[in-house]
């Protein structure tokens, strides 16, 4: 048997490092050749990274939410054969050094978080160096599992109890999460001492910390970019879609069988014709290298919700795509970000972004530029309105579109025409159609 | 006209669970009384726990005399066998026994209790009366605390008399019987059995289960079996003992094993050691409207029973059948009448077995946490790699120590330990689980070189992977 060390590969184009999202492995599982190992997070997606051995793990080197450096150990495998030379000192150094602590929590904190991993054991058993009561911590508000019976030596237990206090509801800081004097101390000061059935009205309190890892610390990211970065302007038009909807109404009860369109198709329509006319709009801005790419195809990035956070699958050269056949790759996509699947290059490369949240559109928002994109289309909430139309007081249908466009790109002349272009078109749904 | 006594607290019996509960009643301020029937001490100090363990010294002592007869051992050497008068040794057990009653009697006095000598009888929950030594006394109370403890159970084929013992009586012989028959392999009858072997008798075992002592596990018990087997001891296992037959060729035990088959074991006197029941009989506890848990009274988490101010504790409310439990359900009562917030929930409650060699268990064992599905690390460590052990001949039964740990964190599930003296090593083990220790915290506090508990870190070391002399 020998020891295979697992360097984590190039993982995306020009990335020194990538984050750990979740290890989809455990110390002492035997895993076969090609198994998953863990999902690496780059700047847009979650990328599984398989085993390129069979073996067994004896060492995972970081826990989720660290960055783990290309081309540096990330797994240490006991393997048939000839293994890494040098492996053997790889896991020595690292059995050496304590498990990296995690950063000191606020005393709120669940204690298991901040609860050092447990001493380093020796390399013949390594897997008792897994902290498996921090992976059980319990986000409920239990500073521990449901249960399990809390830690703490008789005199402790003989106050608490003096004091009418639960030991189950006290965070302990002791090796185990035991529960110790000064924690109790910590959690009278915090006022929740009282185990009595609340009367009437009562404070709330706890503050619940979160360390922010993953796609959320991504969005933080690429957020906090966008808005020092770009100076952003917005543009707000009201758009008459009585047409545009008799239209879709009609396409959907006259082509019921080829699938339901929304209004997204036909708006990633207007706008691939309208790219056409203002190619200074569909542009990625490399604001490092000083130069602004104006592309030809439109990549429409569609603003996700998923249970992680916000992501954005991309349509590529919608220009290409019918209403339909966009209708179906925005599905797709979609679905595909939601369940965690879509491929790294389904997440990149778009050249402008629609975000739209249907009837939660709102009357007006203010996206933020998805980099280095310099425009993005933000749909609000249709509603039928009494319009003025030749005199007459109509019932029509009225939605806004909010955009924002990067100003060091795009004028407020020409972000005006091109929204108003697009308009144009939509209100006059027979024009989306002409070359 | 009897006399009349109001209390704020009664406690029934004067065991270690009724005479701790009065003394700390007492230290607390309440104005207490305390009624036994027979002498202070209860069970365990005057015919249990003390008595049997000065007769288990006697027998050592004198087992370990038997060692230099003829060719000598330890360079010491007797000309002539030790003679052994077992009337002599009950005498001195005695003055043990005296000893300790009267330092109970003076701790109450002390503790400013009433002590009443007589059987209680209860009309209603919270009034008694007492034929006592000094005439009929009535006693009302604000609390009761029932602490009557337990009484042997026998087999009714098989009747106690003279050539039929109890425990009781096995502590009162004054003439080592030739061939002891013991009915039971339970801690009682091993500890009795075993102290009669070693002071000469023939003896044999008798037991309904498959196995000896069900309370320690096989690897446990290993050095048990091996003492039993080195003196040819039987244990007849998975056999009932039916009778004891009297005949032209003697007294005999008759038994049916699993098969069926029957035997008569020949022996000169039976020793009948299958467990105790508690004490709910004829004393009224039928007039007091408390809820019953099988043959136990039901008590919660504070020892409370179904009646208001009434309250039980030690062996009347259920297993373990221990005197360190009753006294802490004693006291933690006591505080409670005083106004105090208490509850029993202790990590673990120690349990020790004086047989050849002797037992200790605190916490769970691998298979029981296995059972709870906890991943464990186990570590033991020999008494035969203890210098300590060695230097006083403790070193070659076979004995060990054994921690039990879970596999994450390290926390110390249980401890147990066989082999000679291992009962004095309980209380640190018991410490550990309160502590809430882990396997490092055995592993790094320094213990006293040569001392037999140098064990403990050794066997947390083997558990860590490493350790130094294993």
């Amino acid at each position: 048997m020998a020891r295979y060390v697992f360097k984590l590969p190039d993982v995306g184009e020009g990335i020194a490092e990538s984050e750990i999202a979740e290890w989809r492995v455990k110390v002492g599982d035997v895993i076969a050749e090609d198994q998953p190992l863990v999902d690496m997070l780059t700047d847009k997606a979650a990328v599984e990274i398989s085993s390129p051995v069979a073996g067994k793990v004896l060492q995972l080197l970081g826990n989720a939410g660290d960055m783990a450096a290309v081309g540096g150990p990330l797994v240490i495998l006991e393997v048939e054969g000839a293994g890494t030379p040098g492996a053997d000192a790889v896991l020595a150094a690292s059995t050496a050094s304590v498990a990296p602590a995690a950063p000191a929590a606020p005393a709120t904190s669940a204690p298991a978080t901040s609860a050092p991993a447990p001493a380093p054991a020796p390399a013949s058993r390594p897997e008792v160096a897994a902290p498996k009561v921090s992976a059980a911590a319990p986000s409920a508000g239990l500073p521990r599992a449901v249960g399990e019976k809390p830690l703490a030596s008789p005199a402790v237990r003989r106050r608490a109890q003096e004091l009418g206090i639960l030991l189950q509801y006290v965070p302990g800081s002791g090796a185990a999460g035991q529960i110790r004097h000064e924690d109790l101390d910590a959690f009278i000061a915090r006022g929740t001492a009282s185990s009595a059935a609340p009367v009437g009205r009562s404070k709330r309190d706890g503050i619940e910390a979160i360390k922010v890892i993953g796609v959320r610390r991504k969005i933080a990211e690429a957020m906090q970019r966008a808005k020092q970065r770009i100076p952003h302007f917005a543009y707000v038009e009201e758009i008459d879609v009585t047409e545009l909807e008799s239209l879709r109404k009609h396409l959907n009860s006259e082509h019921a069988s080829r699938g339901k369109l929304t209004l997204l198709p036909f708006l990633v329509r207007a706008l691939a014709n309208a790219i056409v006319k203002f190619p200074q709009v569909n542009v990625t801005f490399d604001d490092d290298a000083g130069i602004a790419y104006r592309h030809a195809a439109l990549h429409v990035g569609i603003a996700t919700q998923t249970a992680n956070g916000l992501v954005v699958p991309v349509v590529r050269n919608a220009e290409a795509l019918d209403l339909w056949q966009t209708s179906v790759e925005i599905k797709r996509l979609a679905n595909a970000a939601r369940e965690g699947k879509a491929k790294r290059e389904e997440l990149t490369g778009s050249t402008m972004t629609i975000t739209s949240l249907g009837a939660l559109g709102g009357i007006v928002t203010t996206p933020v530029i998805n980099a280095p994109e310099v425009a993005i289309i933000g749909v609000n909430k249709m509603v039928e309105r009494p319009m003025v139309r030749s005199g007459q007081i109509v019932i029509r249908s009225m939605m806004n579109l909010s955009s924002c466009f990067d100003h060091r790109m795009v004028d407020g002349f020409d972000a005006a025409e091109f929204i108003q272009y697009v308009r144009a078109q939509l209100e006059n749904p027979a024009t989306l159609f002409i070359d | 006209m009897s006399e009349r006594i109001e209390t704020n607290v009664l406690v029934v019996g004067g065991g270690p669970g009724g005479y701790v509960a009065a003394i700390r009643c007492g230290q607390l301020g309440l104005k207490t009384t305390l009624v036994e029937a027979d002498r202070l001490g209860g069970t365990c100090l005057i015919r249990g726990c003390i008595p049997s363990k000065a007769m288990i010294h006697v027998a050592g002592k004198f087992e370990a005399m038997l060692q230099h007869v003829g060719a000598g051992k330890l360079g010491i050497r007797l000309d002539s066998a030790p003679l052994f008068d077992l009337g002599g040794a009950v005498d001195w057990k005695e003055t043990v026994v005296d000893k300790l009653n009267g330092g109970v009697a003076a701790l109450l006095k002390k503790a400013k209790v009433r002590v009443v000598q007589g059987q209680a009888v209860f009309t209603d929950a919270k009034n008694c009366s007492v034929q006592s030594s000094e005439g009929p006394v009535q006693i009302s109370a604000d609390h009761v605390i029932l602490a009557t403890g337990s009484v042997v159970a026998g087999i009714p084929s098989i009747p106690y008399g003279e050539h039929v013992w109890s425990s009781t009586e096995a502590l009162l012989q004054r003439e080592v019987p030739q061939r002891l028959a013991v009915i039971g392999a339970g801690y009682i009858g091993m500890e009795l059995g075993m102290a009669y072997a070693r002071m000469g008798s023939q003896v044999v075992f008798v037991e309904a289960l498959d196995r000896i002592l069900t309370l320690f596990d096989r690897p446990l018990l290993k050095p048990v079996e091996n003492w039993l087997k080195q003196r040819k001891i039987d244990v007849h296992l998975q056999t009932k003992a039916l009778s004891v037959v009297e005949s032209d060729t003697g007294r005999a035990l008759e038994v049916e094993a699993a098969s069926g088959e029957r035997t008569l074991l020949a022996c000169d006197k039976v020793l009948v050691a299958v467990g105790r029941r508690p004490a709910t009989q004829g004393w009224g506890l039928e007039q007091m409207a408390v809820t019953m848990n099988g043959a136990f009274v039901k008590v919660d988490d504070q020892c409370r029973t179904s009646m208001r101010n009434v309250w039980a504790i030690g062996d009347l409310v259920g297993e373990p059948m221990l005197a360190h439990k009753a006294s802490a359900q004693g006291e933690m009562v006591a505080e409670i009448i005083a106004g105090k917030r208490r509850s029993f929930n202790p990590v673990a409650i120690a349990a020790v077995c004086f047989t050849e060699p002797e037992l200790v268990g605190v916490g769970l064992s691998p298979d029981e946490a296995k059972a709870k599905g906890i991943d464990i690390v186990v570590g033991q460590f020999p008494f035969a790699a203890n210098g300590r052990s060695l230097a006083m001949q403790a070193g070659h039964d076979g004995g060990f120590v054994r921690v039990t740990a879970r596999a994450d964190n390290h926390l110390v599930l249980g401890i147990h330990a066989v082999g000679a003296h291992v009962s004095e090593l309980s209380g640190e083990f018991a410490l550990a689980l309160e502590m809430g220790a882990r396997l490092e915290d055995l592993s790094g506090t320094i213990h006293v070189h040569p001392t037999m508990t140098e064990t403990l870190p050794e066997a947390a070391l083997a558990a860590l992977g490493h350790a130094i002399h294993g």
